[in-house]
């Protein structure tokens, strides 16, 4: 992580707005250049006098990384016909899926399970983002499923592994580019009965080295008591077969996170419906699935509870999956490979590695 | 069979056609209403088997189309235990209505398509088929055939999930498997998951690749009535039928129907414009249940038979020659197999003749054995007893020396005390 990094910023009217001339802070702090308080107007109100500026790291924070932009990885599994590309297109509000870039839509199902990503950036209000979204074609749609996680088991793990190696690495970039995969979204098919044991097999084995959020798709095949029922018990069959799923109990700061994310706990998993079309209800254009006996509202949550997801991903959990990622999954990681053979020998840089942003 | 006035065309007089009622001149126009009786009595019986993965509403569906509660919520269904392996499990009702009375016979594959590894999870399907069709043909070919309950599988309902994309390798290899042992119907099960546009899409998809595969789903036979030939054929335009089940009765408008009651509006299970379930009943119950147990005796089954009953007889065949034989016409076939069955025969019994003959010789010879064994045995008793009788003759004798000794000698011993006594009475009187 660089960011110990003098950060340029141009004079800017402090905050009781005053006067531009840079006042060196009192205390014996070493404050890069360029850094500005506004200690002393020229009243030299008491009420003033102390106040340092650090507060205005955030701002700073804030343009730094509109300048330098989001990397996210976003992960979808589960087998073929549950809406992900649809859902992905609908969080995104953008056709980021892969069929729309470019690969035709699948005429036949791969034999093994197959990893494609596909990188698009996502501007909004000056905010850059790179989102790479990882599909896995071919997951649980064989007769014979065995083993169907393990590519991207493998997948997951040689993105740890390629951080690793530029992080090892004597000469390292400023900016490491990131391609680990910070989440993990599951689409469970809405039985209405349980998890079927390809699901949990899956969420056990991953849980551990990827943050997985589990949804249940396609949700406007349940009525509401049977969409009730069924969360139920899923979450009761993941409780007992010891699926950790994001947010983790574990990683829970302190009592305000935990209260946080209790409540989100209790909603998982998050029955969502998926649609890019647009239609006329009540005056309004919203998204939604229009059927004979009436229009699903995407963004209703007497509906679906699709907007929970997207609050609960994007709006506020964006950068604690990218946390997670980094301080937990990928440390577990890096102190099993360091313990393994004796540790990674330090690689010089040898170019082949681009920076892509 | 709406023909309950037969028109008898006679031609009476000067070659004038008269329509006759029924009871006319021969009365043959009540022959369909004896029948009708007779089957009536009898009783109908029908099995209908249900495959699908869990959690498709397989039994909400059943449920719905026969209004039965055959898997209620004392009695949960296959789909609410957890099963590891495929089973194949069938449950009876008796439904009766105006009178006729109807066997109906489910039979659920709880299991199938749940595990990890599925491979082979038709084969338990297939084994269930097999051995009702073996049922059937070992009772037909009894001697005493009074009674033959019927209990083939006669319609197969194979529910696809809704993904929207086409169908699964699981389903292909299925159908694959199940098309010449049984009528398959594919089904769409929860099509209240797709919207109108989709199922369209989804239903061309699922018969471009049934064609593709060259499966052989059930096909509605062409009638000679034009009326219902448009009817099926619109049918076909609908196959494969979307379908939704629910018995629970919702109210919409004032009126009272079956339905899913959804946040956004209720999805009425018999309003022929959210899904087919109309469709499927009506072709299931009322017009083609009895076309669908024909096709089953008429087609599956007899392949079944004929199937069984070549391999019994080209037993021991080299496979080459049994292609052969199936080139030339069925008559010779069934000559050169009579012929060779015959000669069989014939093999049989000399085998048998020639081993009769071994057995009695034997059995001769060991009587032989024994009566000459009997033989020797006596000789040695008799001699036996000869000796003995010897024996005892000198002992005899020896015992008669004896006696007569003795009783000589008894005598002297008397004649002796004789004379003493003798002496002495002469002395008692020499002293008076």
């Amino acid at each position: 992580m660089s960011d110990i990094v003098p950060p340029e910023v141009k004079p800017k009217p402090a905050i009781p707005a005053n006067t531009g001339p840079l006042v060196p802070p009192t205390s014996a702090i070493p404050v890069p250049v360029g850094s500005h308080s506004t200690a002393q107007s020229a009243s030299g109100g008491s009420t003033l006098l102390g106040y340092i500026g650090i507060d205005t790291i955030i701002e700073q924070m804030r343009k730094k990384t509109m300048k330098a932009g989001f990397d996210f990885n976003i992960m979808v599994v589960g087998h073929s016909g549950l809406g992900k590309s649809t859902l992905l297109n609908t969080l995104f509000k953008s056709q980021v899926s892969r069929r729309n870039a470019g690969w035709p839509r699948d005429e036949k199902i791969p034999k093994t399970v197959e990893i494609k990503s596909v990188s698009h950036v996502i501007e909004e209000g000056g905010v850059k983002m790179k989102l790479t979204v990882v599909d896995t074609p071919g997951f649980g749609d064989q007769i014979n499923n065995d083993n169907c996680w393990e590519p991207i088991s493998k997948y997951i793990n040689e993105q740890f592994e390629k951080f690793l190696k530029e992080e090892v690495n004597i000469t390292r970039k400023k900016r490491i580019p990131d391609t680990r995969v910070h989440c993990c979204i599951y689409f469970i098919p809405p039985t209405g009965h349980s998890l079927r044991q390809l699901d949990i097999e899956f969420m056990k084995r991953l849980s551990h080295s990827v943050n997985i959020i589990p949804v249940i798709a396609k949700a406007d095949t349940m009525t509401i008591e049977e969409r009730q029922e069924f969360k139920q018990r899923v979450r009761k069959e993941l409780e007992t077969s010891g699926v950790e799923f994001y947010p983790q109990k574990e990683f829970d700061d302190d009592m305000e996170d935990k209260s946080d994310n209790d409540k989100i706990r209790e909603t998982m998993p998050f029955a969502v419906v998926g649609s890019d079309k647009e239609y006329q209800v009540n005056g309004k254009r919203v998204l939604g699935r229009k059927t004979a006996w009436g229009i699903v509202e995407v963004e209703n949550s007497n509906h679906c509870e699709f907007a929970k997801l997207r609050d609960f991903l994007i709006r506020s959990h964006l950068q604690d999956l990218k946390e997670v990622t980094h301080n937990i999954h990928y440390e577990t990681y890096r102190a099993k490979r360091l313990n393994e053979n004796g540790g990674l020998h330090p690689i010089s840089s040898n170019g082949t590695q681009e920076s892509n942003l | 069979m709406s023909v309950n006035q037969a028109s008898a065309i006679s031609t009476v007089g000067e070659g004038h056609m008269t329509a006759m009622e029924l009871g006319g001149l021969r009365g043959l126009a009540n022959l369909p209403n004896q029948v009708y009786r007779k089957s009536v009595k009898r009783g109908f019986e029908f099995t209908l088997m249900v495959v699908g993965e869990s959690g498709l509403g397989k039994s909400t569906l059943i449920n719905s189309l026969f209004l039965t509660d055959l898997y209620s919520k004392d009695y949960p269904g296959p789909s609410q235990r957890i099963k590891k392996t495929v089973q194949v499990e069938q449950s009876k009702v008796l439904i009766k209505e105006g009178g006729v009375q109807l066997t109906l016979t489910i039979v659920d594959t709880p299991g199938f398509g749940d595990a990890v590894d599925n491979s082979n999870c038709w084969q338990p399907v297939i084994n269930y088929i097999d051995s009702k069709c073996e049922d059937f043909l070992n009772a037909e070919s009894r001697v005493n055939r009074r009674s033959m309950p019927d209990n083939r599988v006669h319609c197969c309902l194979y529910f696809i999930a809704p993904s929207g994309h086409g169908l699964k390798p699981l389903d292909i290899e299925f159908m694959k498997r199940l098309h010449d042992k049984v009528n398959v119907i594919p089904l769409i099960a929860k099509a209240d998951t797709l919207t109108p546009e989709e199922c369209q899409l989804f239903k061309k998809q699922i018969m471009k690749e049934i064609q593709e595969h060259k499966i052989k789903i059930y096909e509605f036979p062409d009638t000679e009535d034009d009326e219902d030939n448009k009817l099926i054929r619109k049918i076909k335009e609908k196959m494969p039928l979307a379908v939704v089940g629910s018995n629970v009765v919702i109210e919409v408008n004032g009126k009272k129907v079956r339905g899913r009651q959804y946040p956004w509006g209720v999805a009425e299970v018999e309003n022929g414009e959210h899904c087919d379930f109309t469709v499927l009943r009506n072709m299931l119950i009322r017009t083609h249940m009895q076309n669908l147990k024909d096709v089953t005796n008429n087609v599956h089954y007899e392949n079944y038979r004929s199937k069984k009953l070549a391999a019994v007889t080209c037993n021991g065949v080299d496979n080459s020659k049994v292609k052969g034989q199936l080139t030339k016409s069925p008559l010779a076939q069934m000559e050169e197999e009579r012929r060779e069955h015959v000669m069989k025969m014939k093999k049989m019994e000399a085998e048998m003749e020639q081993v009769f003959e071994m057995k009695v010789k034997e059995k001769k010879q060991k009587l032989k054995d024994s009566e000459a064994e009997l033989e020797r045995r006596h000789e040695q008793m008799k001699r036996n007893l000869e000796a003995q009788y010897k024996e005892l003759e000198e002992k005899r004798r020896v015992f008669e020396e004896e006696k007569i000794n003795w009783e000589a000698q008894q005598k002297i011993l008397e004649q002796q005390k004789l004379d003493a006594s003798k002496s002495k009475n002469l002395v008692c009187v020499l002293f008076f």
